[in-house]
Protein backbone atom coordinates (compact mmCIF):
# COMPACT_ATOMS: atom_id res chain seq x y z
CA UNK A 1 0.00 0.00 0.00
CA UNK A 2 0.96 3.13 -0.59
CA UNK A 3 2.47 5.88 1.91
CA UNK A 4 -0.38 8.14 3.21
CA UNK A 5 0.19 11.42 1.22
CA UNK A 6 -1.58 13.74 3.78
CA UNK A 7 1.85 13.26 5.44
CA UNK A 8 3.08 16.14 2.78
CA UNK A 9 3.95 19.56 4.89
CA UNK A 10 3.77 18.21 8.37
CA UNK A 11 6.41 19.95 10.34
CA UNK A 12 7.88 18.30 13.40
CA UNK A 13 8.53 19.80 16.76
CA UNK A 14 12.52 21.31 16.91
CA UNK A 15 14.68 18.76 18.33
CA UNK A 16 16.69 18.95 21.45
CA UNK A 17 19.56 21.55 21.15
CA UNK A 18 22.71 20.16 19.72
CA UNK A 19 25.86 21.53 21.06
CA UNK A 20 28.75 21.51 18.49
CA UNK A 21 32.06 20.56 20.18
CA UNK A 22 35.42 20.89 18.91
CA UNK A 23 36.57 17.31 19.64
CA UNK A 24 33.02 16.05 17.56
CA UNK A 25 34.56 18.36 14.50
CA UNK A 26 37.84 16.85 14.79
CA UNK A 27 36.25 13.45 15.05
CA UNK A 28 34.14 13.89 12.01
CA UNK A 29 36.69 15.17 10.06
CA UNK A 30 39.09 12.11 11.35
CA UNK A 31 36.68 9.97 10.28
CA UNK A 32 36.49 11.16 6.40
CA UNK A 33 40.15 11.51 6.41
CA UNK A 34 40.55 14.85 6.66
CA UNK A 35 43.46 17.08 7.67
CA UNK A 36 42.10 20.31 6.71
CA UNK A 37 43.32 22.46 9.62
CA UNK A 38 40.31 24.92 9.57
CA UNK A 39 38.36 21.77 10.81
CA UNK A 40 41.38 21.10 14.01
CA UNK A 41 43.22 24.02 14.36
CA UNK A 42 41.12 26.92 15.72
CA UNK A 43 43.81 29.29 14.91
CA UNK A 44 44.02 28.40 11.25
CA UNK A 45 40.36 28.31 11.44
CA UNK A 46 40.07 32.61 12.90
CA UNK A 47 42.62 32.92 9.97
CA UNK A 48 39.91 32.06 7.47
CA UNK A 49 37.90 34.75 9.43
CA UNK A 50 36.02 31.96 11.16
CA UNK A 51 35.11 32.29 15.12
CA UNK A 52 36.21 28.48 15.36
CA UNK A 53 36.49 24.93 14.24
CA UNK A 54 34.55 24.91 11.53
CA UNK A 55 32.72 21.77 10.27
CA UNK A 56 33.25 19.78 7.01
CA UNK A 57 30.32 20.37 4.50
CA UNK A 58 28.76 17.23 5.18
CA UNK A 59 28.80 16.84 9.31
CA UNK A 60 25.42 18.71 9.73
CA UNK A 61 23.72 15.06 8.46
CA UNK A 62 24.83 14.08 11.97
CA UNK A 63 22.01 16.07 13.50
CA UNK A 64 19.81 16.16 10.16
CA UNK A 65 18.82 12.20 9.97
CA UNK A 66 18.69 11.85 13.13
CA UNK A 67 15.96 14.84 13.24
CA UNK A 68 14.35 13.07 10.13
CA UNK A 69 13.95 9.32 11.79
CA UNK A 70 11.27 11.43 13.97
CA UNK A 71 9.23 11.16 10.16
CA UNK A 72 11.18 7.67 8.74
CA UNK A 73 10.29 6.39 12.48
CA UNK A 74 6.61 7.98 12.24
CA UNK A 75 4.15 4.96 13.29
CA UNK A 76 1.37 6.72 11.45
CA UNK A 77 3.44 6.80 8.11
CA UNK A 78 4.48 3.42 8.33
CA UNK A 79 7.57 3.27 7.00
CA UNK A 80 9.64 -0.13 6.67
CA UNK A 81 12.82 1.22 7.98
CA UNK A 82 15.22 -1.98 7.46
CA UNK A 83 13.96 -1.12 3.44
CA UNK A 84 15.48 2.20 3.38
CA UNK A 85 18.54 3.88 1.33
CA UNK A 86 19.32 7.10 0.94
CA UNK A 87 18.47 8.52 -3.05
CA UNK A 88 19.63 12.40 -2.28
CA UNK A 89 21.11 15.01 -0.51
CA UNK A 90 21.34 18.44 -0.76
CA UNK A 91 22.55 20.95 1.97
CA UNK A 92 22.30 25.01 1.62
CA UNK A 93 24.97 26.72 3.50
CA UNK A 94 23.90 30.11 5.09
CA UNK A 95 26.91 29.68 6.86
CA UNK A 96 29.42 26.68 8.29
CA UNK A 97 28.42 25.17 10.94
CA UNK A 98 31.55 25.65 13.90
CA UNK A 99 32.22 25.04 17.17
CA UNK A 100 30.43 26.61 20.14
CA UNK A 101 26.96 26.14 18.19
CA UNK A 102 23.92 25.57 19.73
CA UNK A 103 21.43 23.77 17.18
CA UNK A 104 18.39 22.73 16.62
CA UNK A 105 16.27 21.02 13.32
CA UNK A 106 12.93 21.60 11.79
CA UNK A 107 11.77 18.58 10.45
CA UNK A 108 9.36 18.97 7.58
CA UNK A 109 7.96 16.67 5.01
CA UNK A 110 8.23 18.13 1.66
CA UNK A 111 7.11 15.19 -0.83
CA UNK A 112 5.55 11.72 -0.64
CA UNK A 113 5.06 9.39 -3.96
CA UNK A 114 5.43 6.10 -5.00
CA UNK A 115 7.58 5.58 -8.15
CA UNK A 116 8.68 2.29 -9.82
CA UNK A 117 7.32 0.79 -7.17
CA UNK A 118 8.71 2.18 -4.37
CA UNK A 119 7.70 5.17 -2.22
CA UNK A 120 9.61 8.14 -2.22
CA UNK A 121 10.30 10.42 1.04
CA UNK A 122 11.52 14.17 1.04
CA UNK A 123 12.46 15.82 3.94
CA UNK A 124 13.61 18.93 4.87
CA UNK A 125 15.86 20.26 8.01
CA UNK A 126 16.01 23.89 8.79
CA UNK A 127 18.61 24.05 11.12
CA UNK A 128 19.29 27.41 13.25
CA UNK A 129 20.52 28.28 16.29
CA UNK A 130 18.79 28.25 19.88
CA UNK A 131 18.83 31.74 19.01
CA UNK A 132 16.56 31.73 15.75
CA UNK A 133 19.56 32.46 13.62
CA UNK A 134 19.21 30.25 10.62
CA UNK A 135 22.48 28.03 9.80
CA UNK A 136 21.32 25.45 6.57
CA UNK A 137 18.85 23.72 5.34
CA UNK A 138 19.55 20.16 4.57
CA UNK A 139 17.02 18.40 1.74
CA UNK A 140 16.98 14.32 1.86
CA UNK A 141 15.37 11.90 0.01
CA UNK A 142 14.55 8.38 0.74
CA UNK A 143 13.44 5.54 -1.18
CA UNK A 144 11.43 3.07 0.75
CA UNK A 145 12.44 0.03 -1.69
CA UNK A 146 9.30 -2.36 -2.47
CA UNK A 147 9.02 -5.83 -2.46
CA UNK A 148 10.14 -6.68 -5.63
CA UNK A 149 13.24 -4.67 -5.88
CA UNK B 1 38.66 34.66 -11.24
CA UNK B 2 38.22 31.31 -11.92
CA UNK B 3 37.20 30.33 -15.56
CA UNK B 4 34.49 27.65 -16.51
CA UNK B 5 36.09 24.43 -17.75
CA UNK B 6 38.57 24.41 -15.37
CA UNK B 7 39.70 21.00 -13.73
CA UNK B 8 39.91 20.44 -10.33
CA UNK B 9 42.87 18.28 -9.22
CA UNK B 10 41.30 14.67 -9.07
CA UNK B 11 41.69 12.40 -5.90
CA UNK B 12 41.27 8.50 -5.42
CA UNK B 13 40.15 7.56 -1.85
CA UNK B 14 40.64 4.20 -1.02
CA UNK B 15 37.81 2.57 1.35
CA UNK B 16 38.67 0.24 3.57
CA UNK B 17 35.55 -1.71 5.81
CA UNK B 18 37.72 -0.54 9.21
CA UNK B 19 36.67 3.15 7.39
CA UNK B 20 33.06 2.87 7.73
CA UNK B 21 33.23 1.14 11.11
CA UNK B 22 34.76 4.62 11.75
CA UNK B 23 32.32 6.67 10.11
CA UNK B 24 29.51 4.59 12.09
CA UNK B 25 30.99 5.82 14.91
CA UNK B 26 31.44 9.63 13.94
CA UNK B 27 28.06 9.55 12.09
CA UNK B 28 26.05 7.62 14.40
CA UNK B 29 24.56 5.61 11.17
CA UNK B 30 24.90 2.29 12.74
CA UNK B 31 22.75 0.57 9.62
CA UNK B 32 24.61 -3.01 9.79
CA UNK B 33 24.47 -3.05 6.09
CA UNK B 34 27.71 -0.72 6.54
CA UNK B 35 30.02 -2.91 8.40
CA UNK B 36 28.05 -6.76 8.66
CA UNK B 37 28.97 -8.67 5.72
CA UNK B 38 25.76 -11.17 6.79
CA UNK B 39 23.11 -8.96 7.43
CA UNK B 40 24.05 -7.34 4.07
CA UNK B 41 23.81 -10.31 2.18
CA UNK B 42 20.64 -11.86 3.91
CA UNK B 43 18.87 -8.22 2.50
CA UNK B 44 20.10 -8.74 -1.13
CA UNK B 45 23.34 -6.49 -1.12
CA UNK B 46 26.22 -8.18 -2.53
CA UNK B 47 28.44 -7.08 0.20
CA UNK B 48 28.84 -4.59 2.92
CA UNK B 49 28.29 -0.89 1.30
CA UNK B 50 29.55 2.22 2.28
CA UNK B 51 27.40 4.83 3.77
CA UNK B 52 26.29 7.30 0.98
CA UNK B 53 27.04 10.14 3.03
CA UNK B 54 30.44 8.57 3.61
CA UNK B 55 30.96 8.79 -0.05
CA UNK B 56 29.79 12.39 -0.45
CA UNK B 57 31.97 13.59 2.19
CA UNK B 58 34.61 12.29 0.49
CA UNK B 59 34.34 13.54 -2.92
CA UNK B 60 33.72 17.07 -1.65
CA UNK B 61 37.52 17.01 -1.06
CA UNK B 62 38.40 17.69 -4.34
CA UNK B 63 36.11 20.52 -4.03
CA UNK B 64 37.38 21.62 -0.51
CA UNK B 65 41.17 21.00 -1.08
CA UNK B 66 40.89 23.40 -4.16
CA UNK B 67 38.99 26.23 -2.31
CA UNK B 68 41.26 26.68 0.45
CA UNK B 69 38.48 27.82 2.84
CA UNK B 70 36.10 24.98 3.34
CA UNK B 71 33.54 27.13 5.12
CA UNK B 72 33.15 28.40 0.95
CA UNK B 73 30.98 25.75 0.24
CA UNK B 74 27.37 26.87 0.43
CA UNK B 75 26.07 24.23 -1.19
CA UNK B 76 26.34 20.61 -2.46
CA UNK B 77 24.23 17.99 -3.67
CA UNK B 78 24.38 14.14 -4.62
CA UNK B 79 22.04 11.57 -6.27
CA UNK B 80 23.13 8.15 -5.04
CA UNK B 81 22.78 6.00 -8.18
CA UNK B 82 24.99 2.82 -7.20
CA UNK B 83 26.20 1.36 -3.97
CA UNK B 84 29.84 1.59 -3.43
CA UNK B 85 30.31 -2.30 -2.56
CA UNK B 86 33.39 -2.50 0.31
CA UNK B 87 34.74 -6.12 0.46
CA UNK B 88 37.20 -7.64 2.86
CA UNK B 89 39.83 -7.18 2.86
CA UNK B 90 40.18 -5.77 -0.52
CA UNK B 91 38.13 -2.54 -0.31
CA UNK B 92 37.00 -0.45 -2.94
CA UNK B 93 38.60 2.70 -4.78
CA UNK B 94 36.63 5.91 -5.11
CA UNK B 95 37.95 8.35 -8.17
CA UNK B 96 36.79 11.55 -8.21
CA UNK B 97 36.90 14.22 -10.45
CA UNK B 98 35.87 18.04 -10.76
CA UNK B 99 35.12 20.69 -13.13
CA UNK B 100 34.00 24.12 -13.27
CA UNK B 101 30.56 24.25 -14.95
CA UNK B 102 29.20 28.14 -14.35
CA UNK B 103 31.11 31.17 -12.41
CA UNK B 104 28.32 33.57 -11.58
CA UNK B 105 29.15 37.73 -11.20
CA UNK B 106 27.60 37.03 -7.95
CA UNK B 107 30.80 35.43 -6.76
CA UNK B 108 29.29 31.67 -6.52
CA UNK B 109 31.43 29.47 -8.63
CA UNK B 110 29.61 25.54 -9.80
CA UNK B 111 31.69 22.73 -9.41
CA UNK B 112 30.26 19.29 -11.40
CA UNK B 113 31.69 16.33 -10.11
CA UNK B 114 32.07 12.74 -10.72
CA UNK B 115 32.96 9.52 -8.77
CA UNK B 116 33.65 6.51 -9.72
CA UNK B 117 34.48 3.05 -8.53
CA UNK B 118 36.11 0.79 -10.87
CA UNK B 119 35.29 3.16 -13.60
CA UNK B 120 31.27 2.42 -12.76
CA UNK B 121 29.95 5.90 -11.90
CA UNK B 122 28.29 5.77 -8.19
CA UNK B 123 26.80 9.47 -7.87
CA UNK B 124 24.63 11.61 -10.13
CA UNK B 125 24.13 15.40 -10.21
CA UNK B 126 27.36 15.91 -7.88
CA UNK B 127 27.35 19.35 -7.52
CA UNK B 128 28.86 22.08 -5.34
CA UNK B 129 28.24 25.72 -4.89
CA UNK B 130 31.48 27.53 -3.67
CA UNK B 131 31.20 31.22 -2.77
CA UNK B 132 34.75 32.94 -3.95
Amino acid sequence: MPLDQSFIGRVYPPTEPYEVGREKIREFADAVGDANPAYHDPDAAKALGHPDVIAPPTFAIVLTSRAAQQVIMDPELGVDYSRVVHGEQRFVHVRPIHAGDALTVVVSVENVRAAAGNDIVSTKGEVSTVDGEPVLTAFATLVVRGAES
Amino acid sequence: MTDVGTVLPGQSFPIARADLVRYAGASGDFNPIHWNERFATSVGLPNVIAHGMYTMALVVRVVTDWAGDPGAVVEYNVRFTRPVVVPDPDGAVLDVAGVVSAVGDDGLTVVDLTATVNGQTVLAKARATVRQ
